[in-house]
Parts: C-alpha cells; sequence; structure tokens
C-alpha cells in the first residue's frame, strides 16, 4: 500500500492536516506511537476518572456566529460547526504581581483599563504597542525573527509591566527561555489578551473526538500503537518509513508532528544534525504540573478565577530552574471556573466535581535522572513544594482533595517522545515547515504556530502549502 | 453545465468553506472578498473543490479570475461546457 501522505503522530496538528489531506481525497494515514491520540493535549483514565492533559484552556476565543479570526479559520478549513467544539468563555483570570493585580476576561477593554489603572504611567506606551501589534501580520511565514524585548522597550519603560506582559504568554508558550520572537509575542498577545480562553465542557476529548470522527469519516485511516522507528530517504528525499515492527510504508509525502530534532533522528545520514545546528536542537522548557480532584466546587471555597498566572519576586524568571521546579511562579487553573451555561431549570452548569491544575516551570534533566522509589518520592515532596508557594494565590484546599495526579518532563517524554520532555518543542521555529529532506514537512509544535488553534492551522497550513497547493 | 448551473457549484462550494455566511444577498458583481470573510487559503479551497469535484485544474496565474461571481462563472463556462452537473 502507497500513501499519498503519511502523518506522523495524531496530536492535533496531525488530525488537522489529516482531515484536510483526506477530505481531498488522498490516501492518507495518520501513524501514532501511543495508545491514545493527542500528544501534548491529551487525555487519561485514572482511578475512575476522566483526565485532561495539556489544554487548560482554548485560546483565540471567539462567540458563535465571529467570522473573522484564527478560530472561524480553523473551523472552515476543517469543515466543522462552531458548535463542534462548543467552547464556553472564561469567567475571568488574573496575572499577579509583587504589588500588581490585572484581571483580564474575554473583553480586551477591561485588560486596558487594568493596565491602565495599575501603570498610569505607561497609558499612552501601552497604547501604541497594542498599535503595532494591531498592525503586524504574525501570518507571514517569511519575517525574520526580532526579540520581543527590543520592540516593547521602545513603548513600555517599567519592566515589571513588560515582565507582567509576557508572563502569561511565556507560560503559555514560549518555548525560548526569557525573550520571545515579536511575531510569536504578537500571536499569543491576541490569542490570549484579545481573544480570551474558551474550554468546551468535557474538555480536550470534545475536541479530539470530533477531529477524529471527521478524519475518519472522509476515508483517513488512524494507526495507534504504530511507532515510527526510520523515515526512509533516497537521493534526498523522503518516500516512506519503517515502523518499530519492521513493516514498511510508502507515501509520497510525509508530515512529521514530533518536533524537528526528533524527526531528524529518524533520518540515516540526517541524525548528527540535531547537534550540529542550533536550529535543529530540541528545547528544554518544561513543566511540573498537578491536577486536584475536589469534593466542591472552587467557587464554593472562594476561589472564582479561571486562571491565575503568579509571579512572586520582582523580576519575572521564565527559563529552566537551577532547581527540580521554579516556586518563583506558577499557573493554577481551575476547568470549573467557565461559563458553561445554564441548563432547563435555570440553573448553571457545572462540572460533576471540582478540579484544580498548578503548574510550575522544571527542569528536565533533574527529572529524566530519576527512576523509581526516588522518581516517586521527587513528585510527592515537589507536589507540596509548589502547593505551598501557591497558596498565596488560592484558598487551602488539602481537606478537600479526593484524588491527585501529577506529571513531569519524564511523564511528557514517555508519552509524546520529545527529547528533554519539553513543551512547547525547538527554541527556534521552522516557520515554512521544510527540512533538508524533500518531501519531509514538519508541523506542530516545531513549526511554530502557537496554542491549540495554532497546533491545528499548523497542520493545516502545511498540508495546504506543502501537500495540496502541489 | 450552463452559467446558471455553474454559478449554483460555486455558491456550494462557498456555503460548504463558509457555512456561517449568508449568502442570499451575495451580489455577482462585487468581488467575494468585500462581501465575505475569505482569505487565501479559502481561495485555495475554491479551486480545490472545483478539482474534486469536477477535475478542473485551474493554474495559479488564473486564479485572478476568481475574484467576483461573474467573473468566475465567465471562466469557468468554457471550461464546464461539457462537464454535467452533478445531481444535488
Amino acid at each position: 500500500m502507497k500513501y499519498g501522505t503519511i502523518i506522523i503522530g495524531a496530536g492535533m496538528s496531525g488530525l488537522a492536516a489529516g482531515i484536510r489531506l483526506a477530505y481531498y481525497d488522498q490516501p492518507v494515514c495518520i501513524l501514532e506511537r501511543h495508545t491514545t491520540i493527542g500528544g501534548l493535549n491529551s487525555l487519561y483514565r485514572l482511578r475512575g476518572r476522566n483526565y485532561d492533559v495539556g489544554l487548560h484552556a482554548v485560546t483565540n476565543y471567539a462567540t458563535k456566529g465571529t467570522k473573522a479570526g484564527p478560530l472561524s479559520k480553523l473551523l472552515r478549513q476543517l469543515r466543522l460547526s462552531w458548535d463542534d467544539f462548543s467552547l464556553s468563555p472564561q469567567k475571568g483570570s488574573v496575572v499577579s504581581f509583587p504589588g500588581h493585580n490585572v484581571r483580564f476576561t474575554n473583553e480586551f477593554d477591561l485588560f486596558v483599563s487594568e493596565i491602565e489603572r495599575e501603570f498610569p504611567a505607561q497609558k499612552d506606551g501601552f497604547a501604541r504597542l497594542v498599535d503595532a501589534i494591531n498592525k503586524f501580520d504574525e501570518l507571514d511565514l517569511s519575517q525574520e525573527a526580532v526579540p520581543a524585548r527590543t520592540i516593547l522597550s521602545q513603548h513600555l519603560s517599567d519592566p515589571v509591566l513588560i515582565d507582567l506582559l509576557f508572563c502569561p504568554l511565556m507560560f503559555y508558550g514560549s518555548a525560548t527561555p526569557r525573550d520571545m520572537d515579536f511575531s510569536q509575542f504578537v500571536v499569543m498577545f491576541k490569542s490570549i489578551f484579545q481573544q480570551g480562553f474558551g474550554r468546551p465542557y468535557s474538555g480536550v476529548r470534545q475536541i479530539l473526538k470530533k477531529l477524529v470522527r471527521q478524519f475518519k469519516s472522509l476515508g483517513g485511516e488512524l494507526k495507534l500503537r504504530h511507532g515510527v522507528r526510520e523515515i526512509l530517504v533516497k537521493d534526498g528525499r523522503a518516500y516512506g518509513v519503517i515502523l518499530d515492527d519492521e513493516t514498511e510504508l510508502e507515501a509520497d509525502h510525509i508530515l512529521s508532528s514530533i518536533g524537528v530534532a526528533e524527526t531528524l533522528k529518524l533520518c540515516p545520514g540526517y541524525e548528527a544534525l540535531p547537534e550540529d545546528k542550533p536550529a535543529y536542537r530540541p528545547g528544554d522548557i518544561s513543566f511540573c504540573e498537578t491536577i486536584y480532584v475536589l469534593k466542591d466546587q472552587p467557587k464554593d471555597l472562594g476561589h472564582d478565577k479561571t486562571i491565575v498566572f503568579y509571579n512572586r519576586t520582582e523580576d519575572f524568571v521564565y527559563d529552566v530552574p537551577e532547581g527540580p521546579c521554579d516556586l518563583r511562579s506558577g499557573i493554577i487553573c481551575s476547568p470549573n471556573n467557565f461559563d458553561y451555561g445554564v441548563d432547563e431549570t435555570g440553573q448553571s452548569v457545572l462540572l460533576e466535581e471540582g478540579f484544580m491544575r498548578i503548574t510550575a516551570l522544571a527542569n528536565p534533566a533533574y527529572w529524566l535522572g530519576l527512576e523509581g522509589d526516588e522518581y516517586y518520592a521527587a513528585k510527592e515532596e515537589w507536589e507540596k513544594k509548589i502547593y505551598a508557594a501557591s497558596l498565596d494565590y488560592m484558598p487551602d484546599f488539602r481537606n478537600q482533595i479526593l484524588d491527585i495526579d501529577m506529571f513531569t518532563p519524564k511523564t511528557i517524554k514517555r508519552f509524546t517522545g520529545h527529547l528533554n520532555g519539553c513543551v512547547y518543542g525547538s527554541p527556534v521555529k521552522h516557520l515554512q515547515g521544510i527540512t533538508p529532506i524533500d518531501h519531509l514537512y514538519l508541523c506542530g509544535t516545531d513549526q511554530g504556530f502557537l496554542g491549540i488553534i495554532g497546533s491545528m492551522l499548523s497542520g493545516i497550513t502545511m498540508a495546504n502549502n506543502h501537500i495540496l497547493s502541489k | 453545465m450552463a452559467p446558471s448551473e455553474i454559478k449554483q457549484v460555486i455558491l456550494d462550494i462557498l456555503a460548504r468553506i463558509a457555512p456561517d455566511e449568508d449568502l442570499s444577498n451575495l451580489d455577482d458583481s462585487v468581488p467575494f472578498r468585500e462581501q465575505m470573510e475569505l482569505d487565501s487559503m479559502d481561495f485555495l479551497d475554491i479551486v480545490m473543490e472545483l478539482r474534486k469535484q469536477y477535475r478542473v485544474q485551474i493554474p495559479e496565474e488564473d486564479y485572478s479570475n476568481l475574484v467576483t461571481m461573474d467573473s468566475t462563472v465567465s471562466y469557468l463556462t468554457p471550461i464546464l461546457k461539457d462537464t454535467p452537473a452533478a445531481a444535488r
């Protein structure tokens, strides 16, 4: 059997690319090593409960009927309707720095007035920055990288405000420490502050279920437990793959969502590239996250924020921590605190149980080096430390806990294959999605469209640009 | 296909690409882009849908003919004159 395209990885980008190709009648096969779909945004069942991993919120929120913007573009391209994802808007989030609390919702005007209240002297500069962001074309794939700090410091003079703006944007997508490329900053700024957060009632599985159903209904093949061991290359052109079980599959095109370094390591003769060139180095920004299942809804415990991004020290440092986890900053997310509407009796629709998720930067080398009992003991220790560090920003719910689960960089490496267990991929993005090998393209994290919607648009754009338009 | 049938084909494609758009008031002489939220990705889809449904290959240099409904129909009329309309 020869396919038109083989896609490596059944995450959001691979599934979205698959839908495009299958819709236009390509024989297309998605190969996934893991036992389930989703990749970095996945789902699992543990002790009788469903858990999400990855997705805190879908950024790029838009209400039903919105005609412009990334969400509507995505839905059109996938031939899905707004109701397929049914995003419920956030109730309200906050960025908390020492002496400053800036709230934001899906109404950008609130965020602007919060910034003006907290940083009155920066009002005009912030307006100029927003203007520059609005005028910037982040979809131009040919642009050169410019450090965002350089542009921000042209408009803003208060380093605290600069760090405060960076904090949620870095936490939700930056593969580079301390600074971002301005185009990535713009993508994240628009998607988080201007468009905002939403979440389907049933979380990530709602989105993945729709993607898989659409893909299969169009004739696409999805093979779970099918890992790719080698990409077949002849005369500089990819023509197929060898699976873990030695089966060979051929295809005209290979689209890989597994990361640039991870992809090239599968290509004989190109394995050395990742160490040689910065452009092919895997990223190392990663996180630990604890998910708490609670007896009560967080709002009944006095916590009504959707997401809290906190930073406890003077400077916000987004980098690989020296210790196992960085206790200076974190994210507290409650999936309960979205507005899921009302039922027929007028009661607010609530999730069945309370959930709190606390996330902190983690050092991949430390976590990957632990085994067995040592690993479990470290998880327990750092769960407690991160929880304690977060108590200034949430109620103490220790006696409410029904169950706890925690992921570390080791978990991410195990289930996604990302070297270093990195979350946001390679620090150098490959916006065009091309590799040194013909007919082998990248999509997903290392191509570089960020967020949930971005990851799907990445798969779509690469399928369009490299395969469908040929 | 007659021009009126070709117009219907295009309307069907637009409805599929942009299900939230109201196409009933479309002005045939005004560019699609001025009446609907369509970007370059959507134009690629119009071309791809025609290829999928009627095996029509439209070279990139001809994309400029797909600006309005009138220009699209007159461009496609000679190309599709011997192609039967699909059962709807």
